[in-house]
């Protein structure tokens, strides 16, 4: 396992040369976003994230969290004083409203905080991620009083948080969920039910858990529209607000899985005794339309760690290959292996795909802070539709590609990479869970092709492509010697197919559309991350080595866009017999 | 309780810096970091406020530039206040000069206690604390591994060769503290933000009251007459085991008289 080094450089280079962020704190409600504030307050995050969070990285997989016979959830040594130092440090108010003890920051910034803390480790991040989620929810949706009372705690992260949404039989079809809410005189509701996959429903970090559950009230109708949103407290705040008496709630066992050992996946049961205690947010019956306002963020972030685990097997799989030595190099010189085309072709393919990956998160930040913020309806708007377009994209696909990436990192050590002591694998195991979670990517490229398609019938994808397609412009009116009209040509191909793909979608069937649509989603994905590399590459006091990660992954990864038009438009129909011809075994 | 603490904001030791043929000192031109050896100060005094229950810590920094942002660190962790003394007139000055001009700004803030590192991490003179501490008429104590104050009285563990001294002495007085005796805390959320408020006073020399013929290569005592690059290190002796490795081990060290 090697250090965590955060490359601050290519952060602050993507924060500033592919997204705006001079743009957005010059939005109204950021006049505290100082440019020279933000270094600094990034420059600390990292060196946090360096010295205290990544060394806990490789013992969290090793020993990883264990659930006691009490119900308890014993974390990894060290994962509760690395918490307490960030509740001291105060790293997860960054973004939080400043009423409940927030900075007030915009979701760019957090979102490049929040890269580093998850390339540190991943299993460590996801406290502080679904305290945030919380957060939102809360922020969002709850009434004067709860936030009051749960905000500032959350905020500080002196309180968790959890989301509480699957069940046993209501995974992706969330309408199937049965744990039962029923009101009491008081206005409070008994909730009943089982809930599982709850990402640290128990642990030992701090002195109370606030749960956000989905439950069905009485008489309420089926599927999604039936569902409301509860806070469940797993202790009741007393009378100063402080943990008080014991919920009934507990969680029954945690799972045993690929990765992300440390993080504890808790099955809770609530409601064994008389019922759990729980505040209804909002009104009865809205639940999943809070849920989904909460979710835009939830999926940037996890599409984020898609990012920072190919970021964390990179650099491993670079400090490797630059000291292994193995063979010749071309030349005939005993030689590290980076010297191999074949390993350097390995390298830069990890490092140009994450900084594509990286770039299309941050704009995706970048359009959520301009839909909140833009003082223009029709910008706010637009930045909104964007933002709803660039959400899947980001979760799917650098999820898909961040574990592919992990794979590649891991290839880059030969033998030694299969043999966990090497440390490569865990990166491999731990990114797995990303495609799956918060929607799996194949409920992202469903929401792509039919919510987010559906906006102004392709114009939100259309109005996408066509920045593309601006870009494609400028590779042409540059100077020729910055040696970026290779990109110009697969980026102008690749926003052709993709268009091609987006016509012949809105024209589709139901059933042909959801065929296509995760070969379309990494189509779209690849052409606007590939253009968000070339806008860096382009970006004034640019340096020369952006050009060469923009035409790596041009040559490597635009290239292959055309070519997965075929995969959109011609299976439907084998697909749509499949499960009665070739699948019915 | 007022403590002064001598903070360097010195070049980044991760990025390996360069010597300038000319002056044959290390190129400074780029962005300078607290000097690690600094924050041990900063968290000793950040400490002894908070045990006095009450008082402020004050920041005393020199550099040839305009640089700040080492200080910021060390404004973030909780110091109260800074005084930069800045001037370009200060590129070249030797240990001496340095601690003249640090002298002369500490005294102005009239501090109980001063606090400083027993060297800084880019030059290793290692007397500065004690000139500073000498200029000013003060009792000097040097590489301190605790500090505690008391009725006008410091008291100090000072480490030695053989284990420590325990040394008590009168406020005012200069503290050399060793790195490593306590654990620097990490700048919060909050104190990165509230650094950006906290008052930073900018001198040149003429505000202390020196002429830029007092200071820099102009005032400077000494001359750098040569830099040569380190030898490269010498293969080592392979002591192969027949069965008396150890005593070749000890009449080794006993040679190095390290035993």
């Amino acid at each position: 396992m090697s250090d965590l080094r955060v490359d601050l450089d290519e952060i602050k280079f993507n924060l500033r040369g592919v997204a705006d962020l001079d743009g957005v704190a010059a939005l109204p409600g950021f006049e505290h976003v100082e440019a020279d504030l933000v270094d600094d307050l990034l420059a600390e995050a990292a060196r946090f994230a360096e010295e205290v969070i990544a060394p806990l990285n490789r013992d969290g997989d090793l020993i990883g969290a264990r659930h006691g016979d009490d119900g308890q959830v014993v974390t990894t040594p060290g994962f509760a004083a690395a918490y307490a130092a960030y509740v001291e440090a105060g790293w997860g108010a960054v973004t939080a409203d400043p009423d409940y003890g927030g900075g007030g920051f915009p979701h760019l910034v957090g979102a490049a905080i929040e890269e580093m803390i998850t390339t540190a480790s991943m299993a460590w991040s996801l406290c502080p991620l679904l305290t945030q989620g919380a957060v939102a929810l809360l922020s969002a949706f709850g009434s004067g009083e709860q936030k009051a009372l749960y905000l500032p705690r959350l905020v500080s992260g002196e309180w968790t948080g959890t989301m509480n949404l699957t069940e046993p039989e209501a995974g992706s079809d969330l309408g199937a969920v049965t744990t039962r809410a029923v009101p009491r005189p008081d206005g409070s509701y008994r909730l009943t039910g089982t809930k599982i996959f709850i990402t640290y429903g128990e642990h030992d970090l701090a002195p109370n858990i606030v749960h956000m559950v989905l439950a069905r009230t009485p008489g309420a109708p089926p599927g999604t529209k039936g569902l409301s949103c509860f806070i469940v407290p797993k202790h009741l705040p007393d009378s100063d607000g402080e943990p008080g008496a014991r919920n009934d709630v507990r969680c029954v066992s945690i799972e045993h899985k690929l990765g992300i050992h440390a993080s504890p996946t808790c099955v809770m049961s609530y409601g064994d005794g008389d019922g759990a205690v729980g505040w209804l947010i909002g009104a009865e019956n809205d639940g999943m339309r809070y849920m989904f306002k909460m979710m835009n963020l939830a999926r940037l972030s996890v599409g984020l760690e898609g990012v920072a685990i190919a970021e964390r097997s990179y650099q491993q799989a670079l400090a490797y290959a630059r000291q292994r030595r193995q063979g010749r190099a071309p030349g005939g010189e005993p030689a590290a292996i980076i010297e191999h085309p074949d390993v350097a072709r390995m390298l830069l393919d990890m490092r140009s795909t994450i900084c594509a990956m990286r770039g299309l998160a941050y704009r995706n930040a970048e359009a959520l802070d301009r839909a909140g913020r833009e003082p223009d309806p029709d910008a706010r708007r637009a930045a909104d539709e964007r933002a709803a377009l660039l959400t899947p994209l980001t979760k799917a696909w650098a999820t898909d590609t961040g574990c592919e990436l992990a794979g590649v990192g891991l290839q880059v050590h030969g033998g030694m990479g299969y043999v966990e002591e090497t440390g490569s694998a865990q990166h491999y195991r731990d990114a797995r869970i990303a495609p799956i979670y918060e929607g799996t990517n194949g409920i992202q490229a469903i929401d792509l092709v039919s919510r987010k398609l559906a906006i102004r019938d392709g114009g939100a994808a259309a109005d996408l492509l066509s920045d593309a397609a601006a870009t494609v412009e400028a590779l042409a009116a540059a100077d020729r010697r910055a040696g970026l009209d290779p990109v110009r040509r697969h980026l102008r191909a690749a926003v052709t197919a993709t268009a091609q793909a987006t016509r012949w979608l809105l024209r589709a069937s139901p059933e042909a559309r959801l065929a296509g649509a995760a070969p379309y989603l990494e189509m779209l994905a690849v052409t606007t991350a590939g253009a968000a590399l070339a806008d860096g590459a382009l970006a004034r006091g640019s340096a020369a080595d952006r050009a060469v990660l923009a035409r790596f992954f041009a040559s490597n990864r635009l290239a292959r866009v055309p070519g997965r038009l075929a995969a959109v438009t011609e299976p439907g129909p084998d697909l749509a017999a499949a499960t009665r011809g070739v699948l019915a075994g | 309780m007022k403590i002064v603490v001598c903070v360097k904001q010195i070049p980044d030791p991760a990025d390996p810096g360069s010597l300038d043929p000319d002056t044959k000192t290390l190129k400074r031109d780029v962005k300078l970091i607290i000097d690690e050896s600094d924050s041990y100060g900063v968290e000793m005094a950040l400490q002894l406020v908070d045990a006095a229950g009450g008082g402020s810590v004050h920041l005393v920094s020199m550099v040839p530039n305009r640089e700040v942002s080492g200080l910021r660190t060390a404004l973030a962790m909780g110091a109260d206040s800074a005084t930069l003394i800045s001037d370009e007139a200060l590129a070249g000055s030797d240990a001496l000069t340095t601690a003249k001009v640090l002298a002369r700004a500490i005294e102005r803030a009239e501090p109980d206690l001063v606090l400083a590192a027993t060297e800084s991490t880019d030059g290793y003179t290692g007397v500065v604390p004690a000139q500073v501490a000498e200029l000013l008429g003060l009792p000097s104590v040097t590489f301190a591994k605790e500090v505690a104050v008391s009725g006008g009285t410091a008291t100090v563990r000072r480490q030695t060769e053989a284990g420590y001294d325990l040394v008590e002495c009168p406020l005012p007085a200069l503290v050399s503290v060793t790195a490593g005796v306590v654990e620097p805390r990490y700048p919060s959320f909050r104190g990165i933000m509230a650094a950006k408020k906290k008052p930073v006073d900018q001198l040149g020399i003429a505000d202390l009251g020196l002429e830029p013929g007092q200071v820099g290569w102009a005032g400077g005592g000494q001359e750098i007459v040569d830099v040569a690059a380190a030898p490269a290190r010498e293969s080592g002796e392979i002591v192969t085991d027949e069965g008396d490795a150890h005593e070749r081990v000890v009449a080794f060290l006993d040679e190095l008289k390290v035993l």
